[in-house]
């Protein structure tokens, strides 16, 4: 073994996250792997992480986690016969035994006629997504977090706290026989808290998201999660209907990741999705809103840019004045169809305006403030149409001001529906490390039965 | 479908006779790390030897408890479409999880390095995150006694590990399958996949047990779509098998090809399906549709930390709190319903010989002549309604999903218990229904955060009348709130229509952990459900 990969393993072995693998050290590890391998064609890639975690619950740390992992992917390939082996043992005996093993079961597969020639060395776009701050996010550090939140919750006396906080490091990279060589490295922080009042009839909930954790301010985040909670106290009964909504860019996010999920050429083209048209597909007509525009920029959210088979992603554009613009291609299909390869939409974009979301409420003639869905489930590709409900507060807005918290509802709607009765969009903010996304004003959201839950 | 008690008889038998069982298939070479070489079940020496020094090193550093795992965990999976293979992959991950009890907290860390360097690093890392979190802690943690066990092992019981099952022996089943779908008219694409499971777990803890076992699951899948001539309409039909806790041998007889034509004969039917009328209408449900009703309105509210605040920030409380005002007088259901929670069926997806606290597997009521009794415990847990159970002990319901996952409360397998006095048959269910639909199958499902409101949908729809099939529905979903719905179970099939369905990825936790989870429940008519027309 060679004293690069020997002083990587020993430094993380011990949990130090200043020893994620470098540029360097993928390089000699990949190069060793492709060294050992005699298939006709292989493919490598490396994935090296740490993660540290606090949960809170009855205003208690419950549980905390450090935990360190390396991985390593081997696809080796005989004509159109491949298989991937992967394995976390990266000492010279155990990465040979998973080359001779992926190479073994690859002569012995049957041919997919799907695979395509693979890539030869690309340039890929720039993407700063680490960030020290993230990085070093002790538990000490992490725990002065819940403590301060269970410190917010208890300057209202009845109120109960119960939060997480996830930070991940982590590098990987991609290579194969053909000269193909990226690597990237990046950070994500997730923290999000839940507030519970004592008599169990209100429940606030606020999240926050990014690959800086000096980005967040944790303090706002408290204080919207208490405010949430005590006001949704005592909810009335309010029937189950259409109603004009505002959701927050959380709850938008929600609706927008069934809407990314569809967008497969190969679905549509086959006729089996929302997209799929009499002859042909959806692309070109004007399905949404005007508002509604959604773009895929890897590099802009701090991603990979490029795939997990080393394909560039650049940006790209799905939809732009509500008219659906391009499908999602991989490589198989793009050649089968003469299009270009897209990848799928992630790392999702959606325009929006400048208005807060207590701007957009003030906009709101007679309907409902709702902070989160939940339990969301398909019931109709045909449609896009998902069931799910809402939860951590859902308020009755007249004349522009919150008026009163009602019971929560189960919904059953599409996002086709919901981005066509787009009123007004807010000002978009980061709801996981890669998506940002706007508050929404919609004229109408079909709640279909109360839910009691709390 | 088989009888429970021929089924455990049988599975009894297969345990038994596993050293006996005649290797006829040859390995597929799967890479063995250096490390884990050796004959399982059994308790690796060089295992052992780790594990006691994470015990040590963690003890030293001033932890009052340690729970210490390694596990091997192996997966696979063999996937397709029509006439070709889409993918093979094989994954071994190893490493150790160590989890330490400082001070009244808990700390845990994990590494995949298998030296001493770094098992001494790491269990020394779960007593500092311990001690950081002490700073902020409450209430006392009291841990259940258990008896120390010395050393142990268990062993799922199984005719043909899948790992034994040579890939291009499982890609030839799928595409034969395939080729048997495609062969109806109307179908125009099939997905089908394998995926093999299995762990091996070696379990220490500062109390005197060290438990050497060895799990397997596999899941065998399909999903078949029909098109209409005109692509105006599509219709999948899919989730055609549950996943098990049994080997291979479990996939050769579920996977047929008379199963695949009665499954693409629903598909296409299901094009020509009439809309269904929404409104009130009595439900028949089979046990490939109901067990997941039983896992999401009974499995989770059940689960003590959910019904005591501690999953409020993601999946959220239960309506079954607080346990002093339920444990003994909630009525779930009618007085026929009995629901059983246990770790100790054969094929049993949650079964197991010790849990990760090393507490052996148990079977005890949960829902007893419709009351509810009992909630899923570990021995954390256990002191938090002592009180009102009168239970000292845990029931054996922690786990952790792999090496670099903390152990917490997770699902045992939970059944509804068959009709104790009548063998009734699906026809006999089936014929005490004037006006209804059965249902078969699992598709959609959405329950609220407290495990009220949920909406399901099926596979396939059946219309009733006079206790008779007369046609295909679609477009049916039905909602309803957990303890109404409960109480109007009207007819309960007998051990005949009992079957076992379960989930391969159930979510709880943050970190979000996976586990595995078996439900068996015999053919159930309830009264008066509200059902939803879905295709507006």
């Amino acid at each position: 073994m060679s004293t690069t990969r020997r002083e990587f393993l020993t430094g993380t072995a011990n949990g130090r996250r200043s020893d994620l693998l470098t540029e360097a050290q993928a390089r000699e590890i990949v190069e060793g792997i492709l060294a050992m391998s005699s298939a006709d064609d292989t493919s490598v890639s490396v994935s090296n992480s740490w993660t540290g975690n606090t949960r809170s619950a009855v205003n208690r740390i419950t549980t905390a986690g450090e935990v360190t992992n390396t991985s390593v992917s081997i696809s080796a390939r005989f004509g159109q016969r491949q298989t991937s082996v992967s394995t976390n043992r990266l000492d010279d005996d155990s990465l040979r035994a998973a080359v001779d093993a992926a190479q073994a079961q690859a002569r012995l597969s049957p041919e997919n006629p799907e695979l395509m020639p693979l890539l030869v060395a690309q340039e890929y776009a720039a993407s700063a997504g680490f960030f020290d701050s993230t990085a070093s996010l002790d538990p000490a550090k992490r725990g002065q977090v819940a403590a301060a939140a269970i410190a917010a919750a208890a300057e209202h006396g009845d109120l109960t706290a119960a939060g997480f906080l996830t930070a991940t490091a982590s590098a990987s990279a991609v290579a194969n026989s053909a000269g193909m060589f990226g690597y990237h490295r990046s950070t994500s922080v997730d923290y999000e808290l839940t507030i519970r009042t004592a008599d169990g009839t209100g429940s606030g909930w606020a999240g926050t998201a990014d690959r800086d954790w000096s980005a967040i301010n944790t303090r706002d985040q408290h204080a919207r999660a208490v405010e949430r909670a005590l006001g949704s106290r005592n909810p009335r009964s309010l029937d189950p209907g259409d109603y004009p909504v505002v959701f927050t860019s959380e709850a938008v996010s929600d609706l927008l990741g069934l809407l990314s999920r569809s967008l497969s050429a190969r679905s549509a083209d086959e006729g089996r999705s929302a997209f799929s048209a009499k002859d042909g597909t959806k692309v070109g007509q004007k399905l949404l809103d005007e508002k509604f525009t959604l773009v895929s920029d890897p590099a802009g959210l701090g991603s990979a840019p490029y795939d997990s088979g080393g394909m560039p992603l650049q940006p790209e554009t799905w939809f732009e004045g509500g008219v659906l613009r391009q499908l999602s291609y991989d490589r198989f299909w793009a050649d089968k169809q003469g299009m270009r390869p897209t990848g799928g939409a992630g790392s999702l974009r959606m325009s929006g305006g400048t208005a807060s979301l207590d701007e957009l409420v003030r906009g709101l003639d007679r309907g409902l403030l709702v902070t989160r869905l939940w339990y969301i489930r398909s019931i109709d590709p045909r449609t896009i149409l998902y069931t799910g409900l809402t939860r951590d507060g859902v308020f009755w807005v007249e004349n522009g001001e919150i008026v009163r918290p009602v019971n929560n509802f189960r919904w059953n709607d599409s996002p086709l529906t919901a981005f066509a009765s787009i009123e007004e969009l807010g000002r978009p903010q980061r709801v996981t490390s890669s998506r940002e996304v706007p508050p929404a004003r919609l004229s109408s959201f079909q709640f279909s039965t109360v839910s009691e839950a709390v | 479908m088989m009888q429970r008690r021929d089924f455990v008889k049988q599975t009894a038998a297969v345990a038994g006779g596993i050293a006996l069982a005649p290797r006829i298939l040859r390995a597929n070479g799967m890479p063995h790390p250096p490390s884990v070489v050796r004959s399982a079940p059994g308790i690796d020496p060089v295992l052992k030897d780790l594990l006691l020094l994470a015990i040590d090193a963690a003890t030293s550093a001033g932890a009052q408890y340690v729970d210490a795992r390694v596990e091997l965990n192996l997966r696979q999976s063999v996937s397709t479409r029509e006439d070709h293979v889409q993918g093979i992959r094989d994954s071994a991950s190893e490493g150790i999880g160590v989890r330490a009890f400082v001070d009244g907290s808990w700390g845990f860390a994990a590494t995949p390095e298998l030296t001493r360097e770094a098992v001494t690093g790491v269990a020394k890392t779960a007593a500092e995150v311990a001690r950081a979190n002490a700073a902020v802690e409450r209430a006392p943690i009291r841990l259940a006694p258990v008896e120390a066990l010395g050393e142990v092992t268990w062993t799922a019981p199984h005719e043909i590990d899948p790992f034994d099952v040579p890939v291009e022996d499982k890609a030839a089943l799928l595409l034969e399958l395939n080729a048997v779908a495609m062969a109806q008219e109307g179908v125009r694409f099939v997905s089908s996949s394998v995926s093999s499971f299995r762990t091996d777990k070696t379990l220490a803890t500062s109390e005197g047990t060290i438990a050497a076992q060895r799990f397997m699951r596999v899941g065998p899948s399909m999903t078949i779509t029909a098109v209409s001539s005109d692509r105006s309409r599509f219709q999948r039909r899919g989730a055609v098998v549950e996943p098990s806790g049994f080997g291979y041998e479990y996939v050769l007889k579920r996977m047929t090809a008379d199963a695949v034509r009665v499954w693409a004969d629903e598909a296409v039917q299901m094009l020509g399906a009439d809309s269904v009328d929404a409104g009130t209408w009595d439900l028949a449900l089979h046990p490939s549709h109901l067990w997941l009703t039983i896992h999401e309105s009974i499995g989770h509210p059940t689960e003590l930390d959910r019904a005591l605040g501690y999953e409020a920030n993601y999946a959220g409380t239960s309506f079954l709190a607080p346990p002093s005002e339920m444990l003994g007088k909630f009525r779930y259901g009618p007085d026929f319903m009995n629901i059983e929670g246990e770790r100790t069926s054969a094929g049993g997806m949650a079964s197991i010989g010790y849990d990760d606290e090393g507490v052996p597997a148990q079977l005890w009521p949960m829902i007893k002549d419709g009351i509810f009794v009992d909630y899923q415990t570990t021995r954390e847990q256990v002191a938090w309604i002592s009180d009102f159970t009168g239970r000292k002990n845990s029931h054996g319901c922690s786990y952790a999903s792999s090496w670099s996952s903390i152990p917490f409360q997770r699902m045992p397998n939970m059944n509804l218990l068959p009709n104790a006095d009548e063998d009734l048959s699906e026809d006999d269910v089936l014929t005490a229904m004037d006006r209804g639909i059965y249902l078969e199958g699992r598709n959609s499902y959405s329950i609220d955060q407290q495990r009220y409101n949920f909406q399901f949908s099926a596979q396939v729809a059946w219309e009733i009348r006079g206790g008779k099939k007369v046609r295909m529905l679609r477009d049916v979903a039905y909602q309803a709130r957990t303890p109404d719905f409960w109480n109007s179970l009207a007819v309960i099939g007998g051990p005949s229509t009992y079957y076992v369905g379960g989930s391969l990825n159930d979510g709880k936790g943050q970190p979000g952990q996976s586990n595995a989870v078996s439900h068996g429940c015999p053919i159930a008519l309830f009264r008066g459900i509200n059902v939803l027309n879905t295709g507006r």
